[in-house]
This record gives structure tokens, C-alpha cells and sequence, in this order.
């Protein structure tokens, strides 16, 4: 009797929580899956039900290729440069030297800010001409270039924007790991003949391991979700060179209102990330030391 | 080959010294202990020689090799760490063998060490298992496996068995001391327990604030310690320690010192009935099973007297206590040292030298 009513309680207990969650996560989810089976309702056109029609309009839209490949590459070099940066700058900060707490502070204030906030910084640094990177590299005799306005440079440039926002981020987990591995470890492999390097590789990295799963699966989902800087610096432009997938959906969600082909690539985007979750926990977890 | 000499060593940290110009020799293959209260110096002195620390002041010599400034690789030691230092990642076999690896000794020898080493310490099931799914005195193995299989001549271990329970710690020590005089390794070995520095060193070198106390064979500090440090510091219960006017009483022809101390063991006090010695009662009785202690009041002086079997007396008690005039130990009222000779055949040592 008394489990019972516990039961009921702790229901209870649970479900403003639920409630929340199912309206605006779950729901909203299954809506869309839904969705993307119709067409967009339009004026007095209703939707109509056509199957795997917007998927098959999905393999023909160049830009949806475009925004794709952009990802991919996006994800290519911010995942790996954000994490080796993250775990360089631990490394630096968790030596001991002078005003390491200052250093500390320096690099984790990207993470505070608003992305929107450094994207504005960054528009600065590459305006063409007097922006801060312009006037560097005149300095070397460099001619002045448009970074965000130029198909060559402005993809490459957002990923620069990314990786120097998530890096710090990264930077405290791997950090907070480090302090965690015991002083004696190093001065036993000291005794031992242990060189720096030997002593990270086969010691502190794969300590770190943990870490750099949980850091890892942060950054995959970052480089998919996080695009508030396109929007700021770039717009997607020039001619789509930083359309990325979650920017699009906004375009054509929001800017197009073409609802049901923006749920037919929320549903890939989610499919994507879910894979590359699957991957990634596979993969690494048999090779991880947890304690 | 391995004899480590340590010479006027001191390391301050910021303004105040942990090690204060201290000297010893540990003879090769000798087991010596490095005892002392907490906070007295033996890590810092352990770590100053195994190249952990650098020294503020004077030399390390190992095998007549000034090691001083060198690295500890260069050092050819061991070393078994008070929490053991495992890595956490690797299997018992890969802790074993990683010195070796990274020595790059060829694979063959490698597996051969390891067998030779997993053999004496009877961890030969447990190669495979992770740090965390070993109890604690088979990390203790594997340390010392560690230790062993790098074949270094010296070895240096820091409270290694304090994590232990009892009956392990027991068994351990008789383990370590075993390996060593095996192996013929130079050992020196830090404790604050008294017990494990008398039942495994052959070479005791006691150490208070950071300075020598008193070195040389337990038997040594036992017998003619140095000080009333020394003298409490070793021997459970420890030496008796009376002013000088109270304890002349306890055995015939003491020149009744007015200043200082007299101090005598527990086990070479007589206890009989009054009229012998001092008169004192019996204030608490300990029976221990092979013997029994005896809390005494002498006039407001404590003393506790060790005696064989049951106690014949009672709480309460009115007794008469004495010993031999060679059994007392007479210590200076400033500097707490010993200030004579007399029967017991103890020199009066000078401060930081064997007697
Ligand atoms: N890294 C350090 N920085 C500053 N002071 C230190 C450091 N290490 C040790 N000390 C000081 O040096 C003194 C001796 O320390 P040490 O660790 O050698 O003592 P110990 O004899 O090993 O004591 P215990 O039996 O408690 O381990 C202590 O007063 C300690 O506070
Ligand atoms: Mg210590």
C-alpha cells in the first residue's frame, strides 16, 4: 500500500518535468518526423500526404549537397582543432608556472561569451583592409583580403571563429582531468626513465580518455548545432559557401516557410547526429580505462 | 657497489628547513631505516634521494657516483611509493614491466623478468587484472614487483605498508626484509612506526626537526639511546623517565644527581614489596597474556614496569620498585642528551653519531 502510494508520489513528483519535456521536445520531434511525409500547407492549398517525396526533392537540391559538404569539412577541422587545442592549452595551464590562474581565465573567456558577441569581434578582426588580421598581415606586406566575403577564405574562416569559442570550453574538462591524475604517477615514471612525452603518451592520454570522449561527442554535436556566428558574419553567403545543415533548415524553415522540406532535413540532421553518436560510444568505449 | 652516502644534506622550504644538514652512510646490501615522528624530514630526505627534490645544500653519492644533480633515471634506484603509484590504465603485467619498456630491455628478457618476478611474489593469477580489482596488500605486491624487476641495486620505499591492516602489515614486513637480503639490495626505508624499524633494519637512523637524533643498529638505540627522545621513541611501552632526585631512589649507590633525568626500561624494573627501591602503588594493571604492565605512582612520578606472566598485585597496592644501577640511563636536564657512562656499557655518544 505504502509502495504504492510512493509510487504515485514520485509520478507525480515526475511529471511537470514530463509534461515540459513531451511538449516541447518529444512531441514537437514526432510532429516533425510526420511532417516530412506531407507537403507544406500553403493558403488554401492543405498538406497532402506524399510518402518519401520531399526526401527524394532532398537528393535532388544542389544546395542541400552544398550545405552537406560544407558541414562535413566545418566538422573535419573544428572537432580535431578545437579538442588538440583544448587539451594543448590544459597542458600549458596545468603546469606549474607563473600567473597560470590569469592564463586560465584567458582562455576559457570565449566560452562566456555570447556567440554572438564574438562573432561580432571576429567581423571586426576580418574586416577587409583596417580589420585587426588585415592590418597584421600588411605589416608582412600581404595584400588586403575580404576573409568572409571571398568563397575561398569565408568557410575557413567561420571554422577559425568555432574552434576558438569551443576550444576553452573543451580546455576546462581536460583541465579538471589532469588534476585529478595523482602527482606520484609522473614521479614513479620519472624513476623509471620516463621521458615528458613517453609519460603523456602512455600515461596521461590515455587517463584522459574519458574526457576526451565526453569532449569528442560535445564537439560533434557543436559542429552541427552551433551556427549562430553564419548568421551574424556570413548568411550562409557568399554564394552558400558557409551554408551549414542547421542553417539551412533555418532558411527554408524560417525564411522560405517551406515547413515540411525543413522537417525532412531536421529528420537527416537528426539521423546524422545519432549515427555519429552510435559511432563514436562504440568505437571508444572498449578502448577507455574508466575508474 | 651500492653504498649511498649522504652528506650535510638540507632542503628549506620558503625560510624554514625540512632537512637540516644531515649525514648517514647505508652500507651496500645493508637495510637501513629512516624513522621519526611526523613531519620530521624522511620523505623529503627519501625524495632528496631518489632526485624527487632538489637539495638546498650538500651531496648525495650513490655507489661512490655523486648523484647530486643528477636525474632520477640516472640514479639507478627503485622506488615503492606510500600509495603505490600504480597506473591506474594498465594491467598488473604492463605496471611490472613499464621501466622496462621504456628502457627498451628486449622482449625476451622482459617476459622473463616478469615471470621471475610475479614467481616471488606470488602474483603470477593476477598478470592480467586492472590496479582498481586488487586488494591492498596485492598492490603492495605489485609496487614491489615494480621495484624488483627493474633490478635496481638500491631501493628506496616510503611507509610502504602504512595503507595495510595489521596481520598484512606483519607478514609484509617479514616479506620486504626477505626480498631484500635476497635480491642484495641497498635499502632504505622510511617509517614512523618503531616496531618495523627494529624488526627489519639493520641500521636505524632516528631523526627529529629535520636533524639525526641517533644512528646505528637497533640494538644500539635500544640499549644506549642517545637522548630522552630516543628513549621514549623506541620500545613499547617506552623507557620510564623520572627527574633525576625522584629515580635515584630505584637502585643502590646512584649519585643523587639534583638536575636531569634517569630513565630505565619497563621490562628491567623489579617489582616487590615495599621497602625494595621506591615505594609506589599500583595504579592500573595491562595483562597482555605472556606478560603484564603495571601503571606505578612513586610520589607523583609515573613509571610503568613490566612483568612476566599474571601480575600478583592488586590495584591499590603499596609495592617497592627497583633495578640494577647499570639499568639506568641518566639524560642532561637542557639538551635531553645523555650526560654519562655507567655499568649499562654506553659511551655517552656525540649528537648524530652511532654510539
Ligand atoms: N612540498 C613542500 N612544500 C613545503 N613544505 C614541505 C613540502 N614537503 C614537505 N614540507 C614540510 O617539510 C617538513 C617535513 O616533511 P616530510 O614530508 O619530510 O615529513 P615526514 O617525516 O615524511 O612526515 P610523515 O611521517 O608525516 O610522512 C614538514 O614540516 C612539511 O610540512
Ligand atoms: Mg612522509
Amino acid at each position: 500500500m505504502s509502495r504504492l502510494r510512493a509510487s504515485i508520489h514520485a509520478s507525480l513528483l515526475l511529471l511537470p518535468a514530463v509534461v515540459l519535456l513531451a511538449a516541447f521536445t518529444h512531441v514537437p520531434a514526432v510532429r516533425t518526423f510526420i511532417g516530412a511525409l506531407y507537403t507544406t500547407p500553403r493558403g488554401n492549398r492543405p498538406e497532402v500526404f506524399i510518402g518519401l517525396g520531399n526526401y527524394r526533392h532532398l537528393l535532388d537540391d544542389p544546395v542541400f549537397w552544398q550545405a552537406m559538404a560544407n558541414n562535413v569539412w566545418y566538422a573535419a577541422l573544428t572537432i580535431p582543432l578545437s579538442v588538440i587545442l583544448a587539451l594543448v592549452m590544459a597542458l600549458a595551464v596545468d603546469a606549474r608556472l607563473p600567473g597560470r590562474a590569469a592564463l586560465r581565465m584567458a582562455y576559457f573567456t570565449p566560452t562566456v561569451l555570447p556567440m554572438i558577441a564574438v562573432a561580432n569581434i571576429w567581423l571586426f578582426f576580418y574586416t577587409p583592409g583596417y580589420g585587426l588580421l588585415d592590418q597584421v598581415l600588411g605589416l608582412f606586406g600581404v595584400a588586403q583580403t575580404n576573409w568572409l566575403g571571398s568563397r575561398d577564405t569565408a568557410l575557413n574562416a567561420v571554422i577559425a571563429v568555432a574552434v576558438w569559442k569551443e576550444a576553452g570550453f573543451f580546455m576546462i574538462f581536460y583541465l579538471a582531468a589532469l588534476q585529478t591524475i595523482p602527482h606520484d604517477l609522473r614521479e614513479a615514471a620519472a624513476i623509471e626513465g620516463a621521458s615528458r612525452f613517453t609519460f603523456f603518451r602512455r600515461v596521461t592520454l590515455p587517463l584522459l580518455m574519458p574526457t576526451t570522449l565526453f569532449v569528442l561527442v560535445n564537439a560533434v554535436i557543436g559542429a552541427f548545432r552551433l551556427v549562430d556566428h553564419i548568421v551574424v558574419m556570413t548568411r550562409g553567403g557568399p554564394d552558400n559557401a558557409t551554408a551549414l545543415l542547421l542553417y539551412y533548415i533555418y532558411e527554408i524553415g524560417f525564411r522560405f516557410w517551406d515547413s515540411a522540406y525543413a522537417a525532412t532535413l531536421t529528420t537527416v540532421l537528426l539521423a546524422i547526429l545519432a549515427v555519429l553518436a552510435a559511432v563514436q560510444f562504440l568505437f571508444l568505449e572498449r578502448r577507455i580505462h574508466y575508474r | 657497489m651500492a653504498e649511498i652516502v649522504v652528506d650535510n644534506l638540507t632542503k628549506v622550504w620558503s625560510g624554514s628547513p625540512a632537512v637540516d644538514g644531515i649525514s648517514f652512510t647505508c652500507a651496500s646490501g645493508e637495510f637501513t631505516v629512516l624513522l621519526g615522528p611526523s613531519g620530521c624530514g624522511k620523505s623529503t630526505t627519501l625524495r632528496l634521494i631518489a632526485g624527487l627534490e632538489q637539495p638546498s645544500a650538500g651531496a648525495i653519492a650513490i655507489g661512490g657516483r655523486d648523484v647530486t644533480r643528477r636525474s632520477p633515471a640516472e640514479r639507478g634506484i627503485a622506488m615503492v611509493f606510500q600509495s603505490y603509484a600504480l597506473f591506474p590504465h594498465l594491467s598488473v603485467a604492463e605496471n611490472i614491466l613499464f621501466g622496462l619498456k621504456v628502457r627498451r630491455v628486449p622482449r625476451a628478457e622482459r617476459d622473463e623478468r616478469l615471470k621471475r618476478a610475479a614467481q616471488t611474489l606470488g602474483l603470477t593469477q593476477l598478470l592480467d587484472r586492472k590496479p582498481a580489482a586488487l586488494s591492498g596488500g596485492q598492490r603492495q605486491r605489485v609496487a614491489l614487483g615494480r621495484a624488483i624487476v627493474a633490478d635496481a641495486a638500491v631501493c628506496l620505499m616510503d611507509e610502504p605498508l602504512s595503507n595495510l591492516d595489521a596481520q598484512l602489515r606483519q607478514e609484509m614486513r617479514a616479506e620486504i626484509r626477505g626480498l631484500q637480503r635476497r635480491l642484495g639490495m641497498t635499502m632504505i626505508y622510511v617509517t614512523h612506526d618503531q616496531v618495523e624499524a627494529m624488526t627489519m633494519s639493520d641500521r636505524v637512523v632516528l631523526m627529529r626537526d629535520g636533524r639525526i637524533e641517533q644512528q646505528g643498529t637497533p640494538a644500539e638505540l635500544y640499549d644506549c639511546p642517545a637522548s630522552g627522545f630516543a628513549a621514549r621513541f623506541l620500545g613499547t611501552p617506552p623507557m620510564n623517565l623520572l627527574p633525576a632526585a625522584a629515580g635515584a631512589g630505584l637502585a643502590p649507590d646512584v649519585p643523587a644527581a639534583a638536575e636531569g633525568s634517569i630513565g630505565v626500561r619497563p621490562e628491567r624494573l623489579r617489582v616487590d614489596a615495599p621497602g625494595h627501591g621506591l615505594t609506589a602503588t599500583v595504579e592500573a594493571i595491562e595483562y597482555l597474556g605472556a606478560d603484564t604492565l603495571l601503571t606505578l605512582d612513586a610520589a607523583g612520578a609515573k613509571l610503568i614496569a613490566r612483568t612476566d606472566g599474571h601480575a600478583r598485585h592488586r590495584i591499590g597496592e603499596a609495592v617497592g620498585v627497583s633495578c640494577a644501577a647499570g639499568d639506568l640511563h641518566f639524560f642532561d636536564a637542557g639538551s635531553g642528551r645523555r650526560v654519562e657512562a655507567n655499568g649499562n656499557g654506553c659511551n655517552a655518544p656525540e649528537r648524530g653519531e652511532g654510539a
